[in-house]
């Protein structure tokens, strides 16, 4: 790694205040940017660690909403929306491993804007809307491509409020190695219609699977679906699956994810 | 009743508490006063020509000590291979320079060649960023077929072809082709043998210090054979005398073949120290270990097997291209060959068998043994070939082999070993027993009812391990003898130190090897201790791969102290006054047969220390003996494997459900121990077929660089196994009739995952011959779309 | 250089470290405590996992900063005050559950983060918990074995061979 020093505000303000600073960088749980900084792919002076800041963690619901701060790591997720958002404490409690769910958080997930990660398909499924320090973005205008978000260079994201649908499900076909989602699929179903999310996928991150939406919002069924295909066009192409492969795995696991929503 | 103690208890490892409460000490636990750090500057290029490299502002940096580049290993030797192999024609393989740091042109994604020596190791790597080096690139030869052909850039500008032998082995070829021509049926099939990294958890470190006083140099290296380290470094690379070089490998966190080989960053340390007399440590980071580490397998190969109306096997014919990547690795040249051909009968009495390998260089990270090394490419061969036959033949596969299986003992195949002894039938009833096969027809209709299409897969394997005997290796072109050596050190008081030649990695030496000497003597194992890598504290020995601890150094140590109970017999005849003929040792007491006079074991070693009433004219004070031992032949372990496998038909992905290995490994010392090595071989082999692959670009870039690329087995990929190794048939040339387990698991397994994945597949109506490991989600998919 | 204070097996210590110190240095360079290994530099493979305040951390995927005033577990501090090997440790030991011992401090610590939350856990429970911690040796049959027989629960019937 390079030389930085390492801050520790204890508030979003101060956090905001660091993040000023000349080649300041967030870091969140650091289980993405650690590693990158191991590579020396990153350079900075200061890292701003919101890890103290007791504001951005915690889960509260209320309004059919769960509001979960930007800095709650993936396993308080899992345990702490167990009741009022099963399907997505159950995608928290699937990423990555324990250790890396106790420190990675859902704000540093979001912001990193991973296109194997499982979180944005989360966000998008929910219509979830992403609070940050100065602002709140609605997640259909958050992501913006590989890595890219709405975020602007300092702007922390201090909490996600998620809408909690009447019935939602996600399903991950993990990356043999990684463990991360070759392809991931978050069905949600609201009263006023379904939203489907898919990660790992696409070349520009994750997105909108708009057909199904339309034939899941008349019949909340697998078999809706039937006939219904996303082009390999734009999707992505690696060691561990073709992008044929990958629009195939869409289906799939969109009518799984649908069929264990109920 | 199992045993509690000596040969055959399970005994706990004792070693475990160490390693349980953090006190291992690993090469990087090693830190020495006075310690520098070396970063490698690595080509990020496949294959191009060093124009420039100028080092001027980088040795101006903070803490830089020294950088070094080619050009200080002008007129030191290279990095040398330990095995020749005479080609077709009779002339010897290419065998081109294995520089240390790269001389003129870079030959693969993380050749070395600068390196930097810090005071800290961000200052080298801050340096080594600071270096400028120019490199014109040159046209990758990645593809082995491709690189074959006359028009085919060349890795090594003197190597038109880029060959580095053309072997053949076993039958004439009128032979073989007779047997083809009478054939009543020809399978055939293409398949690859796919590239892996061994992985061993714990990355490579090597920390060497020089003594300018005595002009001593002391390497500490994560090596599973210190001796062959000081052995070719010293004499090849650094011209170091053995008296001069000290070599240890203290505790090593796995090895799997990666780690027998002699590195070019171990030879850098200990020529830095030298130079800049201070002390110098590398510690791979796993990054650098995916294209640094030698790969093993990566195999292409064309079978075929003959069968007369009657469907016995009359003929096998083999075509095989082996990746050697860019530089000769220490036993690269013998894995395709000599580990891999006299492998391809199998457990099947194929009357003519030739074997065609031709070793070709590339581009890529050099290619040496690995777990099984050669033995597992042929098996895998084999056993996919047996199948497809079975199944274009529309006969049971198992009664295919049945049918075609060895049944007498000594057994001379037609690929120049001879099986000692080995109970294929036997091992064959077990696995059916054990996996069974009258409750699959349920099995399967209730995967069926989730959905799900379910498979069944056997296959069968025979290695050889152990190997030797030295003068056989050596006209087969082995550098080295392949012996193994202990000292059994007796102290006054009776306690043991044996200090072996054998390398633990895992295996368990410091609990097995007691168990045997205790059993020997009739004395409590606590009173034992292993001794083991360090060049200074052991008499010599070759190190631990090929499966080889216990049949060979386990030997020598038996040996050892067969030596030790004639003496002592002779001390305990003089304290009374008997006849050394009529002494009996029995739980540890010397008996005079048909009396009641006895001393006990402490006493004999204690009058051997303290020769006061002793036989000083006839024999020396003191009770230390060593022995080596070189065997007569090969060991031979065999057996039978079957899997159970789900596939996921909308995914393609392959769970495996049952697994069942059934071995002959001939005598076991440590039953757990045994069981735990089927284990760990068993989830590599399954690894193999299911997960790992290294993937090279056009251009000679590693795309399955990290773990976030290359799938290694996590414990949720593998089920609890069924392993049994009652079968015993012991060796008939070693004295404990051992025949080595540690690579059995990774050799018999992939073939069983493949067969049942295919078996799955066939059985769901979809026609599919073959798939090529790793029997990936993606590849089954593709498949099933015909 | 920032000073940090924190509890390390039940002894406070205080360093001045580097802002890019993880800590897995801090733990093997600073404190010599050379139990928690380095097996990898994506974060996978959990041969430095210890425990951070109770949870169950990589050691290389945290900087020694973000530990001052944490309470921090490691491989050293586990067997019991007599220096006997622990339950979880004995079964390790008992089951045969390490071979090379470089995975064996993370799978440890691990164990012992899932036994905390989960005190029976199932076979597949133990696996999917184990997702980020690799062995190389063992092909794991005997650590998810010794993770259960450490949980109390009969173990007799898996497969002994």
């Amino acid at each position: 790694m390079y030389s930085f020093e390492i801050v520790r505000p204890k508030s979003v303000a101060d956090a905001v205040s660091a993040l000023g600073e000349e080649e300041a960088q967030a870091l969140g749980g650091g289980q993405t940017l650690i590693p990158s900084l191991k590579q020396r792919l990153a350079a900075p002076a200061v890292l701003v660690s919101l890890a103290s800041i007791d504001e951005i963690k915690g889960v509260s619901s209320s309004g059919g909403a769960v509001t979960i701060g930007g800095g709650t790591p993936h396993g308080t997720v899992a345990r702490d929306v167990a009741a009022s958002y099963p399907a997505l404490a159950a995608l928290a409690g699937n990423i990555g491993d324990p250790a890396v769910r106790s420190r990675g958080t859902v704000g540093g997930s979001l912001a990193n804007n991973d296109p194997a990660a499982c979180y944005p398909a989360a966000a998008l499924a929910s219509g979830a809307t992403i609070v940050t320090s100065n602002r709140e973005i609605a997640a259909d205008d958050f992501f913006e491509g590989l890595f890219t978000t709405a975020l602007e260079d300092g702007e922390i994201i201090t909490a996600v409020k998620f809408r909690i649908p009447e019935k939602a499900a996600y399903i991950k076909f993990e990356q043999p190695a990684s463990r991360f989602a070759l392809v991931g699929v978050f069905v949600a179903k609201f009263a006023d219609g379904v939203r489907v999310a898919v990660t790992g996928a696409s070349e520009d991150g994750v997105f909108r699977w708009t057909e199904a939406e339309a034939a899941l919002s008349g019949d909340f069924s697998a078999a809706a679906l039937d006939g219904l295909a996303v082009g390999a066009d734009g999707l992505m192409t690696d060691l561990h699956g073709s992008a044929a492969y990958r629009a195939h795995l869409i289906g799939v696991l969109t009518k799984r994810a649908v069929t264990q929503a109920g | 009743m199992p045993k509690d103690h000596g040969i055959g208890a399970a005994q706990k490892r004792r070693e475990d508490v160490r390693f349980l409460t953090g006190a291992g000490k690993y090469t990087d636990d090693i830190n020495v006063y006075g310690q520098t750090y070396c970063h490698f500057l690595r080509s990020d290029v496949a294959h191009g020509k060093i124009t420039s490299i100028d080092t001027s502002a980088a040795e101006a940096m903070p803490g830089v000590v020294r950088i070094f580049t080619g050009k200080d290993f002008e007129g030191i030797g290279g990095l040398p291979c330990g095995w020749q192999v005479t080609d077709k024609n009779g002339d010897p393989m290419q065998e081109p320079p294995h520089p240390v740091l790269a001389q003129g042109k870079v030959r693969h994604v993380g050749e070395p060649i600068c390196a930097v020596v810090a005071e800290t190791l961000e200052q080298a790597r801050d340096a080594a960023e600071a270096i400028e080096l120019e490199i014109e690139e040159l046209p990758a030869v990645v593809d082995m077929r491709g690189a074959l052909e006359g028009g085919s850039a060349r890795v090594h500008d003197d190597l038109p072809g880029n060959l580095c032998y053309d072997w053949q082995f076993g039958s004439d070829t009128a032979t073989v082709e007779a047997a083809f021509a009478s054939a009543a049926h020809v399978t055939t099939l293409e398949l690859v043998n796919n590239r892996l990294v061994a992985n061993p958890m714990e990355p490579r470190v090597a920390l060497a210090e020089y003594a300018r006083a005595g002009d001593e140099s002391t390497l500490y290296t994560t090596s599973q054979n210190p001796h062959v380290i000081r052995l070719l470094m010293g004499a090849f690379v650094l011209g170091i005398p053995e008296h001069k070089l000290r070599v240890v490998a203290p505790d090593v966190g796995g090895g799997f073949g990666t780690k027998i080989f002699h590195y070019a960053e171990e030879a850098f340390v200990t020529f830095a120290a030298r130079q800049i007399n201070r002390p110098v440590k590398w510690t791979s980071t796993r990054s650098e270990a995916f294209m640094s580490d030698a790969h093993g397998r990566d195999h292409v190969t064309k079978i075929e097997l003959a069968l007369d109306a009657d469907n016995n096997f009359i003929g096998l014919r083999t075509d095989t291209l082996a990746n050697m990547g860019a530089y000769l690795s220490t036993f690269a040249s013998s894995v395709p060959t000599w580990l891999h051909g006299t492998l391809m009968a199998g457990n099947y009495k194929t009357p003519a068998i030739q074997v065609n390998v031709k070793a070709v260089f590339t581009n890529t990270v050099p290619v040496d043994a690995y777990r099984g090394a050669g033995r597992p490419e042929a098996t895998f061969q084999l056993e996919r070939l047996v199948d497809k036959a079975a199944r274009e033949l529309g006969v049971d596969p198992i009664k295919l082999r049945r049918q075609n299986f060895i049944d007498s003992f000594p057994y001379a195949t037609p690929v120049a070993v001879e099986y000692d002894t080995g109970n294929y039938v036997a091992t064959m009833d077990k696995l059916e027993e054990m996996i069974d096969i009258p409750g699959f027809a349920a099995r399967r209709a209730e995967s069926e009812a989730k959905g799900k299409l379910r498979g069944f897969g056997v296959n069968c394997y025979i290695e050889a391990c152990g190997i030797a005997p030295s003068n056989l290796v050596g006209q087969l072109g082995a550098r080295a003898g392949l012996y193994d050596a202990a000292t059994v050190r007796v102290n006054a008081t009776g306690s043991i130190s044996v200090m072996v030649g054998a390398h633990s990695h895992g295996q368990g030496h410091e609990t097995a090897f007691p168990q045997v000497v205790a059993d020997m003597l009739g004395i409590d194992e606590s009173m034992i201790e292993i001794v083991h890598g360090d060049t200074s504290k052991i008499p010599f020995g070759m190190g631990t791969y090929g499966s080889r601890s216990l049949a060979v150094c386990g030997s020598a140590m038996v040996r050892a102290t067969e030596k030790i109970i004639n003496k002592a017999k002779k001390i305990a005849a003089h304290l009374m006054e008997a006849s050394a003929g009529d002494i009996e040792l029995k739980d540890g007491m010397f008996t005079v047969a048909g009396t009641d006079k006895s001393v006990a074991w402490g006493d004999v070693t204690l009058a051997a220390y303290v020769p006061h009433n002793y036989p000083l004219t006839e024999i020396e004070p003191g009770l230390e003996e060593t022995a080596f031992y070189d065997p007569a032949n090969f060991t031979y372990p065999a057996g039978a494997y079957a899997c159970e496998v789900e596939v996921d038909p909308e995914t393609g992905k392959v769970t495996i459900e049952r697994f069942a290995a059934a071995d002959d490994f001939g005598n076991v010392v440590n039953p757990m121990i045994v069981e735990g090595q089927v284990h760990g071989g068993l989830a590599q082999g399954i690894g193999q077929a299911l997960l790992e692959t290294c993937v090279y670009d056009a251009d000679g870039q590693l795309l399955s660089a990290s773990y976030m690329d290359y799938a290694m087995p996590r414990a949720s990929d593998v089920p609890f196994y069924k392993v049994d190794h009652s079968c015993a048939t012991p060796c008939t040339h070693n004295p404990l009739g051992v025949k080595g387990c540690g690579e059995a698991g990774a050799i018999g397994s992939p073939p069983a995952v493949v067969n049942a994945v295919l078996d799955a597949l066939n059985h769901a109506g979809h026609d599919v011959a073959h798939i090529d490991m790793p029997v990936s989600p993606h590849r089954v998919w593709q498949a099933m779309q015909g | 250089m920032t000073k940090v204070t924190m509890t390390v097996n039940g002894k406070t210590v205080s360093k001045e470290v580097r802002g890019n110190m993880l800590m897995t240095e801090f733990l093997r360079d600073e404190l010599h405590l050379t139990g928690t290994h380095v097996g990898c530099d994506t974060s996978q493979c959990g041969a430095c996992n210890i425990h951070v305040n109770g949870a169950n951390v990589k050691g290389c995927t945290i900087f020694a900063a973000e530990c001052d005033g944490a309470e921090i577990a490691t491989i050293e501090g586990q067997a019991n005050a007599d220096g006997s090997l622990n339950v979880i440790q004995q079964a390790f030991q008992d089951h045969h559950g390490l071979q090379c011992g470089f995975c064996t401090p993370g799978m440890v610590m691990s164990a012992a983060a899932l036994l905390k939350e989960t005190p029976k856990p199932t076979e597949a429970e133990i696996r999917h918990y184990l997702e980020g911690n690799i062995c190389r040796c063992t092909g794991y049959h005997n650590i998810v074995k010794a993770i259960m027989a450490a949980s109390g629960q009969d173990v007799s019937s898996i497969a002994a061979e």
